[in-house]
């Protein structure tokens, strides 16, 4: 029996090297500052759905929310197999707090209609939050099973997993549909295909062409310009290259429910980690500096 | 919900077969402080199957109210019904503050109350202040706020998160951050029954099989933990931590490099994506000190830091600083520890 999957893909700034320069003063992320990768528990999320329509069959649709740029992510999955892939961008959305994009990709899940599973990576790298997987099955009313370390067997519409619980895990079934966050434990994910890869390196989004061409033609009057875009929109829609790209609207949002507005939680100050610059004792590395150590640590009551 | 300045401030006791998990105990000592400021009740929801005998504790550990909802349907967590439990009480009593355990259980169950109660959620915070805050856009000011810090961005920067008007304020709270207070049995608390009408739409998962390791390292217990990083070169020259850890009765603990290079296991690492610890004596062996690291051991009384690399930022949070190779300076330790005897 096939299964329909979405796999919701996130971009983030590669948070391994970030300082405070990275910031903007309201203390949002300066996203532009940063390289951006495929957040990578996301990875494993999409290489999950992959390997249930391999099994099964049916379908893989991701989607990502973010600025234009996010596309990448969306390319990649192609590159690893999936069979469409939505980009969900709006200038509505932005600084949506994990409430906020939960309604908004569960608004997008509901536009797409049927599907059985939907899966996430448990947290992304940015924010470490594991929020929005649980905040968006909550919003579509069905279960969600966090942090999948493997997935078992498919059977008459009843999904079985193993999850971790920290100090062990526990095997559980539950009715499709069901959203399933994923830990790297689950599997390994797939490369890009090089096939795929010259098939759909060309592939772009809507918002793509137009910052594309943007750039090209700097002084071109507006009108000229939509009509550039629109040309190279149908010559890739035609070449099956097109990625589908849906705004606010397209989801039937709440705007009051989106963005600034729809986020409960505001972020009131950002500081960056600066060191103590306290003085430490150095203590020379030699018999007696140490031995002098180990009797000061006796006095003070630290060793006993 | 509108804010409700009389509420409660609320803690999930998290309990598994039974057993309290430290955290709850750690979070009813911060819900006090909290509490107290704000001149209101500690409650703790206590969900589970034959619980009743943990009420006492909660109670010794800073709960003036425990919310009992005791049925056998909550034997083992699932989401849905403990979310269940959670919304309905929240929508009875209005708390003006909740806390869960940043426990993979709080992280599970937090923000799907979050979600269905459209509240704000800060996940995984380190430390939790009341504080008036002037709202920057409109220039209001929110009396007795919940400010809720956390590390962001890998850990890079320090961020105060508040919720102006969709309360309660929730939040889950890192593991070992926020000390448990003395258990003080002269407390005095109440109980309160709550019924809880569970449907079996809020138990769509069937417990199939389970498996629960032993908690066998028990670093946030530990009162001296020397820990090994990447400068410790391999598996077995983590022997000589060992000894050091056995000489003085501590425990051993490592950094990420250190467990990424496969020298111990993962339940080890310390830092913001291990344990939090705070012992009285921190050894830093062959560890650099970046912020991800440090973010899980600063809290530390002493630290004595042993790095060949004089530059290394370990050292600025050091009481004492060892510039040298551990393979000659522990064997110098345990050689100084043994005159003493
Ligand atoms: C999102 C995120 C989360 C993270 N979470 C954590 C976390 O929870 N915990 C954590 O620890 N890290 C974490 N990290 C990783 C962290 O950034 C560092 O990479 C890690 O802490 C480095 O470990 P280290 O200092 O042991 O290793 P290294 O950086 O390899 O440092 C080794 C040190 O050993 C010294 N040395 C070498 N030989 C000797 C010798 N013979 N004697 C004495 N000293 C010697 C060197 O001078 C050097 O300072 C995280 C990173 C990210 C991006």
């Amino acid at each position: 029996m096939p299964y329909d999957c979405i796999v919701c893909v996130k971009q983030v700034p590669d948070t391994a090297n970030v300082t405070a320069s990275a910031m903007n003063e309201d203390g949002t992320v300066n996203r532009a500052a940063l390289p951006a990768i495929f957040n990578p528990e996301d990875l494993h999320a999409l290489e999950a759905a992959l390997e249930v329509r391999d099994r099964y069959g049916g379908t893989v649709t991701a989607i990502s929310m973010g600025p234009p740029k996010a596309a990448e992510v969306l390319r990649d999955c192609l590159y690893r197999g999936a069979d469409r892939v939505i980009l969900l961008t709006d200038r509505r959305a932005a600084a949506s707090d994990t409430l906020a994009t939960s309604y908004i990709l569960s608004q997008a899940i509901r536009t797409l209609g049927r599907y059985d599973l939907v899966f996430c990576g448990r947290q992304a790298i940015d924010g470490d939050t594991a929020q929005v997987g649980p905040q968006c099955a909550e919003k579509l009313g069905i279960p969600q099973i966090t942090y999948m370390e493997q997935m078992g067997e498919l059977r008459e519409g009843i999904v079985r997993v193993r999850r971790n619980i920290g100090h062990g895990w526990e095997v559980v079934e539950c009715p499709l549909p069901v959203l399933i966050t994923v830990i790297p434990a689950a599997n390994q994910p797939r490369p890009p295909a090089a096939k795929r890869v010259m098939r759909y390196k060309r592939a772009r989004a809507a918002a793509e062409l137009a910052a594309q061409v943007k750039a090209e033609m700097p002084e071109a009057p507006e009108d000229l310009i939509a009509a550039e875009v629109q040309r190279r929109v149908e010559a890739l829609r035609a070449e099956g290259l097109l990625i589908e790209q849906w705004d606010l609207d397209r989801i039937g949002a709440d705007l009051s429910r989106c963005g600034m507005a729809g986020s409960p939680t505001k972020v009131f100050r950002i500081q960056s980690i600066v060191l103590k610059r306290e003085g430490h004792v150095q203590v020379p590395p030699t018999e007696d500096g140490i031995r002098q150590l180990v009797r000061e640590l006796v006095v003070d009551r630290i060793l006993g | 919900m509108e804010p409700n300045r009389e509420g409660e401030v609320w803690v999930l006791a998290e309990q598994e077969d039974g057993s309290l998990h430290d955290v709850a105990l750690e979070l009813c000592g911060k819900a006090r402080q909290l509490a107290d400021q704000l001149n209101v009740k500690v409650g703790a929801v206590l969900a589970g199957h034959r619980v009743r005998h943990l009420v006492d504790r909660l109670i010794a550990h800073g709960a003036d109210r425990v919310y009992l909802v005791d049925d056998e349907r909550l034997a083992h967590y699932q989401t849905g019904s403990y979310a269940r439990v959670m919304c309905t009480l929240v929508e009875q009593h209005r708390p003006q503050i909740v806390m869960y355990g940043a426990t993979p259980l709080g992280r599970d169950l937090a923000p799907r109350v979050a979600s269905y109660l459209r509240a704000g959620m800060t996940a995984d915070c380190t430390d939790l202040q009341i504080s008036d805050v002037t709202e920057a856009r409109t220039g209001k000011v929110h009396k007795n706020l919940l400010l809720q810090i956390r590390p962001a961005f890998g850990g890079n920067i320090i961020a105060t998160i508040v919720n102006y008007d969709q309360w309660p304020q929730m939040a889950t709270v890192r593991e070992g951050v926020m000390p448990m207070l003395p258990a003080d049995h002269s407390r005095k608390g109440t109980v309160v029954e709550a019924q809880v009408a569970l449907t079996a739409a809020d138990m769509p998962l069937r417990l199939m099989e389970r498996h629960l390791e032993p908690r066998k390292v028990n670093l946030k217990g530990a009162r001296v933990i020397v820990a090994g990083g990447g400068g410790i070169g391999s598996k077995e020259n983590f022997r000589l931590l060992y000894e050091l850890a056995g000489a003085i009765g501590g425990a051993v603990g490592a950094s990420r490099a250190a467990v990424d290079s496969g020298y111990i296991g993962k339940e080890y690492q310390i830092g913001q994506t291990g344990t939090t610890v705070r012992p009285a004596l921190y050894i830093a062996v062959g560890i650099s000190g970046a912020v991800q690291h440090r973010a899980g051991m600063e809290e530390s009384a002493k630290i004595i830091a042993i790095n060949t690399d004089p530059q290394a930022p370990i050292f600025s949070i050091a009481h004492y600083g060892i510039v040298g190779d551990y393979k000659k300076v522990i064997p110098m330790m345990l050689r100084a520890l043994k005159e003493r005897k």
